[in-house]
């Protein structure tokens, strides 16, 4: 019966928030031009990056656009959901209008998680899959059922990690008010995930494997289609994202006994 | 007296600013660090030798990378993203009524913000120089004087750009989605993340006729000392302003015939 509610709820949010963004008609289809030519421009970084040797990372270049797909699905995923929505918060905390927010009888962390939705975000994602089918193609990769069920899991865990990561930015929102800019920290850490993990620095490599697990959302997922993942990465990968969807749950309840409720 | 009195303008609109500017000290310092793009990189770059293919040494590409760092701290501009939410928001019409075109007012909160900027991008310049010491080197004066100029006239094009479209929001409200799509070649094309002699010939046949590679790339050069052709590349920035300036104008008065001063 809960569920059923949240998802009528849910199915209002997007009727709503499609109406307001469709006002906009050209600015999606900038949007949209903009989201392929960002891939283009990736693609075209990776090629010169493999152009010396035509290895990345001791990726090759057809391995390491795998990668590339998977962080395009990624990054449509966030610009779809996660970054409307999240950037939200910053104005309710500042215009205090996160009240009306927790006075409705709705779970306040699903209500401002999902309240929008950025439909040019969809070309990427197709973009993403399209560029995947395209390197299955070219790795020769014969698929099977188990193989898309590992792919699944980890893509949702990297998606579980990506929306915890964005919603504890969000969150300190709380204490400081404007953190718009640290969202915008967030992204450009993200930006790395476009490549293998491999070719950066040992010192990188840790920082981006245990302060921001960048690494397990974009490079696991890809060694799956390799099939060179390890089982132990793949759990790892699941343990890891359920600890952060968790931790990010509590840091919410736990943010908004400070929340002071500004200007009202 | 003229004279005097714009100076007198210019000082008081840079103080105000810059004190705006100090409110928001860690927000900017955000700002800074969401630049280091250019570090990670630098990271890749020399982790996978990809310098070997364009016969650049290590220490003279991680100067490249540093100096673009810098000329990117110092040439951001965001004025769309400002000049959008006042137009939507009518705070437009107060500064019409003034006798000083809004973008000077936009000019100044860029050059204190840019003031305010500099310990901290000072501060991870240190920070890279601990774990580069190799790469430490002093330009001399002639050539820290001509490099800060070539970012001053980086950051005054692509101000000159980025006012164009914000011109564009009295016709079509929302601007900010063609800067994202022109920040697509900007941030490939420039230099930011790989240097421009390491493109392919198909790309570097044409790009010396754009502006991009006079925002980052020949600026970086010049200061880190790597080859930059300094009387030419002086020429086309000149010669991109030239050409840009009378556009601002015209489709500034052409605009503001356009404006509704929505919200009030």
């Amino acid at each position: 019966m809960n569920i059923k509610k949240y998802l009528k709820v849910y199915t209002k949010f997007l009727n709503t928030s499609l109406a307001s963004e469709l006002e906009y008609k050209t600015n999606i289809i900038i949007d949209l031009i903009t989201a392929f030519f960002s891939l283009l421009g990736s693609l075209f970084l990776l090629s010169i990056f493999s152009k010396n040797s035509g290895y990345i990372g001791g990726w090759k270049f057809e391995q390491a656009l795998i990668i590339q797909s998977i962080y395009t699905i990624l990054n449509g995923i966030t610009n779809t959901w996660f970054n409307p929505n999240l950037t939200e918060i910053v104005k309710h905390v500042r215009e205090g209008t996160l009240d009306f927010v927790l006075l409705k009888p709705i779970d306040s962390q699903f209500f401002i998680s999902s309240k929008k939705i950025n439909p040019s975000g969809f070309l990427e994602i197709l973009l993403g899959f399209c560029l995947l089918f395209y390197c299955i193609n070219i790795n020769q990769i014969n698929l099977n059922l188990s193989f898309i069920c590992f792919f699944l899991i980890t893509l949702f865990c990297s998606i579980g990690i990506l929306y915890s990561l964005w919603f504890f930015i969000s969150t300190t929102t709380i204490w400081f008010v404007k953190t718009w800019n640290a969202t915008e920290v967030l992204r450009s850490f993200l930006y790395i995930g476009r490549f293998p993990l491999t070719s950066f620095s040992f010192s990188l490599r840790i920082f981006f494997s245990i302060v921001i697990p960048i690494t397990f959302i974009t490079t696991i997922p890809s060694e799956i289609f390799l099939g060179i993942a390890e089982k132990w990465e793949i759990f790892l990968e699941i343990t890891i994202s359920g600890i952060f969807l968790f931790t990010s749950r509590r840091f919410w309840l736990f943010a908004l006994k400070y929340y002071t409720s500004a200007s009202s | 007296m003229m004279i005097n009195l714009s100076i007198r303008k210019i000082y008081t609109l840079l103080k105000v600013q810059y004190s705006n500017m100090l409110e928001y000290r860690v927000e900017i310092a955000l700002w800074a660090i969401s630049g280091i793009i250019p570090f990670f990189m630098l990271n890749i770059w020399t982790n996978n030798n990809l310098n070997e293919s364009i016969n650049i040494s290590d220490v003279m590409l991680s100067r490249y990378f540093l100096c673009a760092f810098f000329v990117r701290q110092f040439s951001v501009v965001w004025v769309v993203f400002t000049f959008e939410e006042d137009a939507l928001l009518g705070k437009v019409s107060p500064y019409l009524i003034q006798p000083l075109n809004p973008f000077i007012r936009y000019f100044a909160q860029h050059i204190a913000e840019q003031i305010t900027r500099f310990p901290f991008a000072l501060i991870i310049a240190s920070i890279f120089f601990l774990i580069n010491p190799e790469s430490i080197w002093v330009p001399n004066l002639n050539i820290l004087f001509l490099s800060l100029i070539a970012t001053f006239l980086s950051f005054i094009i692509q101000f000159l750009i980025q006012s164009i479209i914000a011109c564009f929001c009295f016709w079509t409200e929302k601007a900010s989605s063609i800067e994202r799509l022109l920040f697509i070649p900007t941030l490939f094309l420039s230099g930011l993340l790989a240097p421009v002699i390491s493109f392919p010939e198909y790309i570097k046949s044409w790009i010396y006729f754009t502006p991009f590679p006079y925002l980052i790339d020949f600026p970086a050069n010049l200061l880190s000392g790597n080859p930059a052709h300094t009387a030419r590349s002086f020429g086309m920035q000149i010669f991109w302003i030239v050409l840009f300036f009378p556009i601002f104008k015209k489709i500034w008065a052409e605009g503001i015939k356009k404006y509704t001063a929505m919200g009030s």
